[in-house]
């Protein structure tokens, strides 16, 4: 397999390759926790950190580990990167920890987490794993805060707890409640979709000239 | 009695797994094009939470607590979980082919369906005892089965009608989900 750049790979995952809006993975977390920007934020960086740190674990380990067995190890890896996770929220930041609740454990069966060790740090080197992880890791971040930023800012007219709107304006509870979830993510698909669209075919546009 | 039947219908309609609780949304999108494959999802789903429901109350009450090892739930649970749909997979094989043919590809899936792993976490928080586990995991399992296989029926009918271009994938499959989720919301005076 060919070296890419590590600015490659961690962008990689920042843009191109975006978990929630380019691959579609790990929607369970990402729904359920968008109801306001802070608790958005937290799930991304809990997820960034069992990200980094179960890449660098399985990718030290990809030689010992059989392939037949990968899976079940992958599983023990991630789990426990998450159990400690799990007790670091719930001994420094314990309002999150209520607020995210059973969503925390939930991170070990999140789908990227699984994608990028099987598809990523088993194949790579250490220190590409990291950056990987953490390339995808923020990506989720990113694309998790702006879902739950939208949905808090037009759902209760506050931004991470602070009133951003007017006080005249009268909040859309129906955008935090689930079915808002479903409906703001997809239009957020929408849209990002269309301007890889556009982007994409300027680009084409470009190359034609030159 | 009242009990196990308020923890049905509240399992069933009011607190759906994918409607309302955002669990199982994966499969729920993935494997809803046809009505067929939903509800072979939702049977295989339905047969491990079932049984994922029962090993790990026994887990749960037998070793961790005893023991108190609480904090190792998490990693315990999805090593049962793996491990149950395993041999699920190798007995059905053996047992009953014909069942194996019609849900065989979706048992490997359902080791990463967090509905499962979810529904075995809630059961230890809210302190089920045996038979609301096993009530409790089966009717979470029904309530996924409805509602994948309504919204593979709407995708069907979806596929067939001319949509505009820019709605065709995950956008229409997510706004459809939205709506029907909204009218899951009915439901929540029911208990």
């Amino acid at each position: 397999m060919k070296q890419k750049s590590p600015m490659k790979v961690f962008l990689n995952g920042l843009f191109n390759e975006n978990p929630t809006f380019r691959l579609l993975l790990g929607m369970c977390p990402t729904l359920a926790v968008s109801t306001a920007a802070s608790n958005g934020l937290g799930m991304g960086l809990s997820t960034t950190f069992v990200l980094v740190f179960a890449n660098l674990v399985i990718s030290l380990l990809r030689k010992i580990i059989p392939e037949k067995v990968r899976i079940p190890s992958f599983v023990v890896v991630i789990a426990t990167f998450v159990t400690i996770i799990d007790l670091l929220i719930k001994a420094f930041v314990p309002a999150l920890s209520s607020s995210l609740g059973i969503y925390i454990p939930l991170i070990v069966v999140n789908c990227i987490i699984f994608a990028r060790a099987e598809s990523f740090a088993f194949k790579n080197p250490p220190v590409p794993s990291i950056i990987d992880g953490l390339g995808m890791g923020l990506g989720f971040t990113l694309s998790l805060t702006l879902l739950s930023s939208v949905r808090e800012i037009i759902g209760s007219g506050t931004w991470f707890g602070m009133q951003v709107m007017p006080a005249a304006y009268k909040p859309m509870a129906i955008i935090v409640s689930p079915s808002g979830g479903f409906i703001t993510l997809g239009i957020l698909i929408l849209i990002v979709n269309a301007v890889v669209k556009a982007y994409g075919k300027r680009k084409q546009v470009k190359e034609g000239i030159a | 009695m009242s009990n196990i039947m308020l923890i049905v219908i509240g399992s069933v309609l009011v607190n759906n797994y994918v409607m309302s609780q955002f669990l199982g949304i994966c499969p729920f999108l993935g494997v809803s094009k046809k009505v067929e494959t939903a509800v072979g999802m939702g049977m295989a789903v339905t047969f491990v939470m079932g049984l994922a429901a029962l090993f790990t109350y026994f887990i749960q009450a037998y070793v961790l607590v005893p023991l108190h090892l609480e904090y190792m739930q998490t990693i315990a649970f999805i090593l049962v979980i793996a491990v149950l749909v395993q041999i699920v997979e190798i007995a059905l094989k053996k047992i009953s082919p014909s069942l194996y043919q019609a849900l065989g590809v979706y048992l490997p899936l359902i080791t990463t369906n967090c509905a499962v792993l979810g529904m075995a976490l809630l059961n230890a928080r809210q302190g089920y005892n045996l038979l609301e586990s096993v009530v409790n995991g089966v009717s979470s399992a029904l309530g996924f089965t409805l509602a994948i296989v309504l919204f593979a029926s709407i995708r069907e009918r979806l596929s067939a009608s001319n949509l505009p271009k820019w709605m065709d994938g995950f956008p229409g499959a997510l706004i459809t989900a939205g709506l029907m989720s909204l009218a899951f919301q009915g439901f929540s005076g029911l208990i």
